[in-house]
């Protein structure tokens, strides 16, 4: 259901491979330019190897209100860096233009969009391969105008969802969306926790009995058995500060490997070393 | 113009306000607007509120006619009466020290209303976090207390104060290290802990319905100077000057007023080392609008949508953003802005001491400095509300730094 033509767009597709697979799709979070300017394309390269099925790609903030002691000091980094919106379009650019073909999705809070301009970021965005867009601290009250303008681009609109969120709110959040619902596991920060907080069950079914649009379970997740315990429950587990963790605690020249090594675990392709 | 029944139901003055916070946050901004509305309309909280503004805070404020600033601003001699007179809201004389008790009590009432004992807060000249913890200690509520490094070091007698009215003062180390950072800090905790916790914001900024709570809280100090000088002087002020951080002590001042279209609004802002140097905190001055803690209103920020450091020798004016509010009367000409330069807000300091013997806060000098620039503008027989929005207590080590003074 991407947008207003009638061909599936990337994310859709991705969800009904795994679907079809019988198993959870696996999303990524990187922040852009971490942690040098020009990091990325090789982190996302050694993503993929390791068994990832779509990019989240964050743009730095100043004020990253939602996001834990992790995201905080990677999104400083990167912006020391000089990474800004338009940069982090460059980049997907780029990624495309290596031969990226997996869901990119953009994850922002709103004031970068809006210094660079909310509707010509999206056609930007769109042009350079952007798939979807998630926007932090845009509640779909405020979305709106940005909903129609994703629409018109084919850019899926992703929304936040939390354990707070009432019913009602589960049904404006979802008639605006597309691409895949964005279920947030805890009321709290970004940032790897050792267990799956017992209010995400209740959350999910809430959302299940509200739409049919793949659901994704974010924040807190670090662990395969995280990722078992999310099959059947969820339809992809996000996992965002537990890779920026790697990233931090790893030589540079065994960055990438690292990453992939610890993906292919929490995707269940190598067993975790204990 | 539209009128004084902003907010809109989504909480916008215009284009400005809002609510663009995560999402876990939303239905318990949704629960406060309802509770706050519920609380205004029931007469009992209205008492009870009234009741501890006056025992307790020490309400109404007085309204002091200062006289030989007065003189000395129109260049009066001695003996001739001035050609302007100057009267000052002594918020400073408030419970703590400044307005932010207005805004404390009251959201301090909501919070037990709501059934949230635990409650969290941000500061920067550590007068709200005082403000906050003197309430919490008397409604018998757990206080933590969200204050940045730097502002902790400038302001190290209120992180003292604090500490003994029993609240927790928790040290921001991230971004600038002042009042936005710890804003950010005290959202995180809000985020985390929201269905325990309250979060007592301030100043008229964040998400809806906060500046429009705060706005009410605090519009006793315009209700009543607004009684106070029909019944000195017999008529409205010409002019209404007022320090503006977030906002909270000019929308409490202006608000009152806003349909006496005859009264000028004038809000001034930190200009710290001078509006083109970029350490400044003028969000209105030198700003764009844009989307910071919940709010789209003035914002300093850089070309990419990047939030500005900021810098104020004013530790309650360091702040890269402001109410809603203020934006919408910017936008609309209802109310002009200045800003002053840290030397010059020195200058005000002083001047008050010296002419008045009242210490004022750093904050509340800068509107003081303003009104020694523009005096000699004003129309002869003008009559010039100010509000002294603190004292000046908490800023001695500051001042004494800056003047080169080594006080032991
Ligand atoms: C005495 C005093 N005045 C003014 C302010 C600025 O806040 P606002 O603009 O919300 O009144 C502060 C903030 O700490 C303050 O302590």
């Amino acid at each position: 259901m991407s947008g207003s033509d009638t061909s599936p767009g990337r994310i859709e597709q991705t969800f009904a491979r795994a679907r079809d697979d019988g198993r959870l799709a696996f999303i990524a979070y990187l922040t852009a330019g971490y942690p040098e300017p020009d990091a990325t394309p090789a982190l996302v390269e050694a993503l993929i190897a390791g068994g990832v099925d779509a990019l989240e790609l964050g743009i730095p903030f100043s004020d990253p209100l939602a996001d834990g002691p992790t995201i905080q000091r990677s999104t400083f980094q990167a912006l020391q860096g000089g990474m800004t919106a338009a940069r982090c379009l460059e980049l997907v650019r780029e990624l495309r233009n290596k031969g990226v073909v997996i869901p990119i999705i953009l994850m922002t809070y709103y004031n970068p969009i809006l210094a660079y301009g909310q509707d010509r970021f999206i056609q930007d965005a769109a042009a350079a391969g952007m798939d979807g867009l998630i926007g932090i601290d845009l509640p779909p009250e405020e979305a709106e105008e940005l909903a129609a303008q994703c629409r018109a681009n084919s850019v899926d609109l992703i929304p936040l969802l939390a354990p707070t969120s009432t019913d009602e709110r589960i049904g404006l959040a979802v008639r605006q969306a597309s691409g895949f619902v964005y279920c947030v596991s805890v009321a709290g920060v970004t940032g790897a926790r050792k267990a799956l907080p017992s209010e995400l069950w209740g959350l999910l079914q809430r959302v299940r009995r509200q739409t049919e649009l793949p659901l994704a379970v974010g924040f807190g997740i670090s662990r395969r058995e995280h990722v078992e315990a999310l099959q059947g429950q969820a339809d992809a587990a996000i996992v965002g500060s537990a890779i920026i963790d790697v990233i931090e605690e790893s030589p540079r020249a065994e960055r990438e490997a690292k990453v992939k090594e610890y993906v292919e675990v929490l995707t269940g392709r190598r067993k975790a070393r204990n | 113009m539209a009128s004084r029944t902003l907010p809109d139901d989504r909480g916008r003055f215009g284009d400005f306000g809002g609510r663009f916070v995560p999402e876990t946050l939303m239905t318990a901004l949704g629960e406060l607007e309802r509770a706050f509305a519920e609380a205004q309309a029931d007469a009992s909280f209205r008492e009870e509120l009234d009741g501890l503004l006056h025992n307790y805070a020490g309400r109404p404020t007085p309204l002091y006619f200062a006289e030989n600033l007065s003189r000395k601003l129109s260049g009066a001699g001695a003996d001739e009466p001035p050609s302007l007179r100057i009267y000052l809201k002594r918020e400073d004389l408030a419970h703590t020290g400044a307005h932010k008790i207005n805004n404390a009590l009251g959201q301090g009432l909501l919070a037990r209303r709501l059934g949230k004992r635990r409650i969290i807060a941000e500061t920067g000249a550590g007068q709200h976090g005082v403000a906050t913890a003197t309430v919490c200690a008397m409604l018998g509520l757990e206080c933590i207390v969200y204050m940045g490094a730097v502002d902790v070091q400038r302001q190290a007698l209120n992180v003292f104060r604090m500490k003994l009215l029993g609240a927790e003062v928790r040290v921001v180390e991230s971004g600038s290290r002042t009042l936005k950072d710890a804003i950010n800090e005290a959202i995180r905790d809000w985020v985390t802990n929201v269905t325990t916790t309250h979060y007592l914001l301030g100043s008229a900024v964040g998400p809806h319905p906060y500046p429009l709570m705060v706005r009410e809280f605090q519009s006793v100090i315009g209700s009543e100077a607004r009684e106070q000088l029909l019944a000195a002087e017999g008529r409205l002020p010409d002019y209404a000057l007022a320090c503006v951080g977030g906002g909270s002590n000019a929308i409490g001042l202006f608000h009152p007023f806003y349909d006496d279209e005859s009264v000028r609004f004038i809000g001034v802002e930190a200009a710290g080392e001078g509006l083109s140097t970029g350490r400044r905190a003028a969000s209105l001055s030198a700003g764009r609008p844009g989307v910071l803690h919940g709010a789209y209103s003035y914002l300093l920020q850089d070309e990419a949508g990047q939030v500005e450091e900021t810098h104020s020798i004013s530790a309650g004016l360091d702040y890269p953003g402001v109410g809603p509010e203020l934006s919408f009367y910017k936008e609309s000409g209802r109310a002009q802005f200045a800003a002053v330069t840290d030397d010059e807000a020195l200058d005000g300091f002083r001047l008050l001491s010296e002419t008045e013997g009242i210490i004022p806060a750093l904050e509340p000098a800068h509107a003081l400095a303003y009104l020694a620039k523009l005096a000699p503008d004003i129309a002869k027989d003008s009559l010039v509300l100010v509000c002294l929005s603190g004292r000046g207590d908490k800023d001695m080590e500051t001042v004494a730094q800056a003047l080169g003074v080594d006080l032991v």
